[in-house]
């Protein structure tokens, strides 16, 4: 269970959280939606402890990600994966070896024919072809990153999933793919995700619950169909945008 | 009242300036104390080591030589020009040795390792910040200072010695050619003056010298290269203050040292 309770964060004279308050239950996944630069990927930062709030708390499975030592955060990082908005493959690398990074367990990491077979495995979730896997990021088109993005975040196996726009920066075939995926992996591997987007129509198709973020705070939270009934001028405007278009769930 | 304008922003130039040095300062010091703490995780960082220590050694070491033989020449020469008739020959020989081994050898190959191995420190690590690498490393578990950081500061930290006493080799012997060629002294000369001269607390104050100079051109960039913002431009700023505030350090510490451990006779 992810809970953020009354947090917040400033960056100089700018304030981006201001007391929010955000829980996800297990199993659930969750999209935050919001206009660009409101502050959503800030929020996601604070879940794995990439950035530290100014106040309030951070709980990730009991566990206070602020106070957590240096080998604790690790730990629980090694339990969450972070799928990055665009990629952020270690370029350096090669696309296998990217995805060997996202295995965490040291004794599996030393494994190489574990290794080889996970690579493949992620890159079948993920919907790629496993030859890709000898590839450089730089050979990669922007989609293909993202996909090798998501298989390294899975590849250690995680409980949790944290989506940093998905599908921003994709046409909307790709985006679509993007989002089966989501939908995909989140059944097929159960786990607990947070899907940070301003795609209105990708966050109804694969969350169970829908958060809007404005103005530093959690406006609205809950089932689509709450969302679609709020009374909430600024939630209205900002969906009914997107909504023109039909939904398919 | 203009001129109370100019104090006032004199004064607030100088005390944001105050700030922001103690402010890096502070952080630099934050980044060492991570990296003593990330010691302990060797299996990361020691394979890593030799290979920024292969990169940094070796493809150092043409531009190493080439600045420290036209060093040693041109330090022959210009005491030839100096002293000719007033001193005698084996002087040279002593004047050239502890030149080189002194001061050009570590200064130099510190300043050229500076522009080279801090420039592209700083670059890496700059890209990989804006990029959401070191987010993504950090994202996995994994720790960025003892991945990234410790490898590319102990590899330049040992490496610098070593390259010094290459370049002090390649410096005393194009001084001593130079030497020979230009102001016709002898093999025996050289070597009587280089010998008179010398002292073993000398090589001890340049090795010294050169671990402190290693430090500075891998903790600043590496430091810069961490602390990177808002893109390609961020990237391009970070490595130029970074090859900047190295060079100064070195002078820095170039003075310091030589007042702390150099007594006279």
């Amino acid at each position: 269970m992810i809970e953020l309770r009354n947090v917040s964060k400033r960056f100089g004279d700018l304030v981006v959280l201001d007391g929010v308050d955000f829980e996800v239950r297990k199993g659930e996944t969750v999209a935050l939606l919001g206009p660009s630069g409101v502050g959503k990927s800030v929020l996601l930062k604070h879940i794995n402890g990439l950035i530290h709030p100014d106040k309030g708390e951070v709980w990730v499975d009991g566990l206070n990600v602020p106070r957590l030592r240096r080998r604790e955060l690790a730990r629980l990082r090694s339990r969450i994966g972070y799928v990055f908005q665009y990629g952020a493959l270690f370029d350096s690398l090669s696309v296998a070896e990217n995805i060997i990074l996202g295995i965490v367990d040291e004794a599996k990491a030393a494994d190489k024919a574990y290794c080889e077979r996970r690579v493949r495995e992620c890159l079948e979730l993920v919907n790629l072809d496993p030859a890709v896997a000898e590839k450089y990021p730089a050979e990669l088109s922007g989609g293909m990153k993202k996909r090798v993005g998501i298989a390294r975040a899975i590849a250690g196996e995680p409980t949790y999933l944290l989506w940093d726009e998905p599908t921003s920066g994709l046409d909307p075939v790709n985006a679509d793919i993007i989002d089966s995926l989501v939908e995909k992996l989140d059944d097929e591997l159960g786990v607990t995700s947070v899907v940070v987007t301003h795609d209105v129509r990708g966050a109804f198709r694969v969350a169970d619950r829908i958060a809007m973020l404005m103005d530093g705070r959690i406006r609205a939270m809950g089932k689509a169909d709450d969302l679609k009934a709020s009374t909430d001028p600024a939630v209205r405007e900002f969906l009914e945008r997107d909504l023109t278009i039909p939904v398919t769930h | 009242m203009r001129a109370g304008t100019a104090t006032l922003d004199v004064r607030r130039l100088v005390g944001r300036f105050t700030l922001a040095a103690t402010g890096h300062v502070g952080r630099i010091s934050y980044l060492v104390l991570e990296m003593i703490r990330a010691l302990p995780e060797w299996r990361a960082w020691v394979p890593r080591a030799f290979e920024q220590a292969e990169a940094i050694g070796y493809g150092s070491l043409f531009i190493v030589a080439l600045t420290a033989g036209f060093a040693g020449a041109v330090t022959s020469l210009q005491a030839g020009y100096q002293f000719t008739g007033s001193i005698p020959a084996y002087f040279y020989g002593g004047v050239i040795v502890e030149s080189i081994v002194l001061e050009l050898a570590p200064v130099l190959t510190a300043m050229v390792l500076a522009g080279r191995i801090g420039a592209r420190f700083a670059a890496e690590l700059g890209t990989m910040r804006v990029t959401e690498q070191i987010d993504a490393l950090e994202s996995l578990g994994r720790s960025s200072v003892s991945h990234l950081v410790l490898p590319r500061v102990v590899a330049g930290t040992l490496m610098l010695p070593i390259l010094v006493v290459f370049a002090d080799l390649v410096g005393i012997l194009a001084g001593w050619f130079a030497a020979k060629g230009s102001l016709h002294m002898t093999n025996a000369d050289f070597v009587y003056g280089a010998q008179y001269f010398f002292k073993p607390w000398d090589l001890w104050y340049s090795m010294i010298k050169s671990l402190c100079f290693g430090l500075a051109i891998t903790v600043v960039p590496c430091y810069m290269g961490f602390s990177t913002k808002q893109g390609a431009e961020g990237v391009g700023r970070s490595t130029t203050t970074a090859v900047v505030s190295a060079s100064v350090l070195i002078l820095f510490l170039d003075a310091a040292l030589a007042k702390l451990l150099l007594k006279p006779a």
